[in-house]
């Protein structure tokens, strides 16, 4: 049997045993591996560039929300950082928008399950590894965007950095990988659970917990003893205290309740942690969807 | 063999879905694969397109194995059916051009097949509007070419027209025709036994999971032996009279559509000389009728004979059709087939 020459001209034939032996140099495959990701990414991005609900959902949410707790809620929250409760808010309102942008990313996925989108780019050559990676850059580059909108929101209602420049990209830069971390844990679940409609319902209450029993809205201390164990040690207030004394500097250090080194530390290591555990998750549950 | 399927099986926990099927497919030949819904085709599909991995048995694609080769085996295929991959708010031309990427053809080409294709399938009018505007033909043709967009030596198609009005259905018939006599090797399955009977120069028919038949149309049609008179009462109060002055004809009791006022007798051979009869006992009743006429059995009369149950019959679901009568929407398709 001769190998596909009317396909792509170049297709070795297989050796027995082994996917890779059927296939082409690790450098080829490496290459496709980034471009296939890429078109992903770029099918992903025009398809929420082009539906206003899309958009609205990612951005105008969390928009509304800062206004809420800004002018509703803010003024009968007392907390302890310069700049006043607006100050304290903003990061909160960021790590919050991370953990809900992971939505998209498990809807999508049991969306694209369902239709049967994912079952046509498994029976083509492109790399294994494209669909998730791909989703994911997608939804980093949507986080991104909804960050910077929401960082120029909280300037329009009060919000001030006053650390340094470095702090304020440090913020940044962490808060998009909280979004990682947190896009992982929905790409496993969406592909998991499959079906659309419990995702919706139930696949992502988990998160809940995790933005509102922190210290993104209100301190710690103002909560009953009995959630403040969870409440200090979630990795959700580990990263908002981070993001806050980025954002804020060192001086709210105090306020915060963590050192920016011990903030940072435990930040890095349980994103790492999610990030071990929900990679291979999400590519087995992809690989058996 | 360009597919070459030996004993394959595939059960999910208690359920078997394949219990040993073996079938083949020479090059540039279009092999039919029918069943009811629920019959197994899909996983077959599924097996042989490398989404999913056999519980038993063996599977080759242009020589590659679907298990230890699924990535040789995905660079000679192509998979298309019910549209399901078309990503809707993208245009005609961005879904055709991201396969084309993901087919690893490079940007330039895969803009090239892009136009190529778009304006075989007759889309290029339609190549810059969203695919959610698309109607159920354009969808399905715009799916077939995406499927289409790497060459592939092996085509898969899934149940290319179920849902389709019938413009729909002749306008992908026509494709899938044009398609084989260019050379490419297809697979479709179908629940439609007009379909198989039209596309496919081989048949296998599956049930439960198991191939129950193969064989080209003619031979299947064969196995039930003779042809078929067929008409339809005008006067339905008459329909009595005329199926018991039809009976004596026919090998076996005569079907009946009662709603439509249609009787199939099957007759032993000498067609001709039957249908002669049955216009001398219906007359000789007084049972005015439309349509007479004597053809060969159809797929549906062979399904009928080797299941014991109608083809479209989802099961459970028509219980009604005990006395072997498909639905009437399918026979009025075949009418303008």
């Amino acid at each position: 049997m001769t190998a596909a020459g009317a396909v792509l001209g170049d297709a070795p034939s297989g050796g027995p045993g082994s996917i890779a032996g059927a296939s082409p140099s690790l450098w080829q495959q490496a290459r496709w591996a980034v471009e296939d990701s890429l078109v992903i990414t770029k099918r992903s991005l025009i398809v929420w560039f082009r539906v206003p609900s899309y958009i609205f959902f990612t951005v105008v949410q969390p928009v509304m929300f800062t206004l809420l707790f800004r002018y509703v809620f803010g003024g009968a929250i007392e907390v302890p950082v310069p700049g006043g409760y607006v100050n304290w808010l903003i990061p909160g309102i960021i790590a919050q928008t991370a953990g809900f942008a992971s939505f998209s990313t498990a809807i999508g996925m049991s969306r694209e399950l369902q239709r049967g989108g994912i079952d046509r780019i498994k029976s083509m050559p492109t790399a294994r590894s494209a669909f998730l990676t791909g989703r994911l850059t997608a939804d980093v580059l949507r986080l991104l965007i909804t960050t910077l909108v929401m960082i120029g929101v909280g300037y329009l209602v009060g919000f001030r950095f006053t650390g340094t420049v470095a702090g304020a990209i440090g913020m940044v830069v962490l808060a998009e990988l909280l979004g990682v971390a947190v896009c992982c844990v929905s790409a496993h679940i969406g592909l998991a659970v499959k079906d659309e409609e419990s995702v919706q319902a139930f696949g992502l209450i988990w998160v809940f917990p995790l933005t509102f029993v922190s210290s993104a809205f209100v301190p710690i201390s103002t909560m009953p003893s009995w959630l403040q164990g969870f409440a200090k040690h979630q990795p959700f207030t580990v990263v908002i205290n981070a993001l806050r004394i980025l954002a804020l500097g060192r001086s709210v250090e105090q306020a915060v309740g963590q050192t920016l080194g011990s903030a940072l530390w435990q930040s890095l290591a349980w994103i790492a942690a999610t990030l071990i555990v929900f990679i291979p998750l999400a590519t087995r549950a992809y690989k058996r969807a | 063999m360009i597919i070459d399927v030996q004993g394959l099986r595939k059960s999910y926990g208690t359920v078997e879905a394949l219990r040993g099927v073996d079938f083949s497919v020479p090059e540039g030949k279009v092999l039919g694969v029918l069943g009811p819904n629920g019959a197994g085709k899909t996983t077959a599909v599924r097996i042989l397109t490398t989404l999913l991995e056999p519980s038993g048995g063996r599977a080759t694609v242009c020589g590659f194995d679907v298990v230890r080769q699924a990535a040789a085996v995905r660079r000679v295929i192509g998979l298309a059916g019910q549209a399901t991959a078309i990503t809707p708010d993208l245009t005609g031309f961005e879904n055709l051009e991201m396969a084309g990427r993901l087919y690893h053809l490079g940007k330039k080409t895969s803009r090239v097949r892009t136009t190529q294709l778009l304006e075989r399938f007759d889309l290029t009018d339609a190549a810059k509007r969203p695919a959610k505007t698309y109607s159920g033909g354009m969808l399905r043709r715009l799916d077939l070419a995406a499927s289409l967009i790497g060459r592939p030596r092996v085509l898969f198609l899934d149940e290319p027209t179920t849902g389709l009005d019938p413009v729909g259905r002749l306008g992908m018939w026509a494709i899938i025709r044009e398609l084989v006599t260019q050379g490419t090797t297809l697979l479709l399955t179908t629940q439609y036994l007009d379909e198989a009977d039209e596309l496919a120069d081989e048949i296998v028919v599956i049930d439960h999971g198991l191939v129950i038949a193969s064989g080209t149309s003619e031979e299947l049609k064969d196995r039930i032996g003779g042809d078929v008179i067929e008409f339809a009462v005008t006067d339905r109060s008459t329909l009595k009279a005329a199926i018991e002055a039809v009976a004596a004809l026919g090998e076996a009791e005569p079907t009946v559509d009662s709603q439509a006022g249609r009787v199939q007798v099957h007759a032993g051979g000498e067609g001709s000389e039957l249908l002669v009869e049955a216009v001398r006992c219906l007359d000789a009743a007084g049972v005015a009728t439309t349509g007479l006429g004597l053809r060969r059995p159809s797929l549906d009369d062979v399904f009928l004979s080797l299941t014991g149950h109608a083809a479209e019959q989802e099961e459970g679901t028509y219980g009604a059709s005990a006395d072997g009568q498909t639905r009437p929407g399918r026979r009025a398709r075949r009418g303008r087939s």
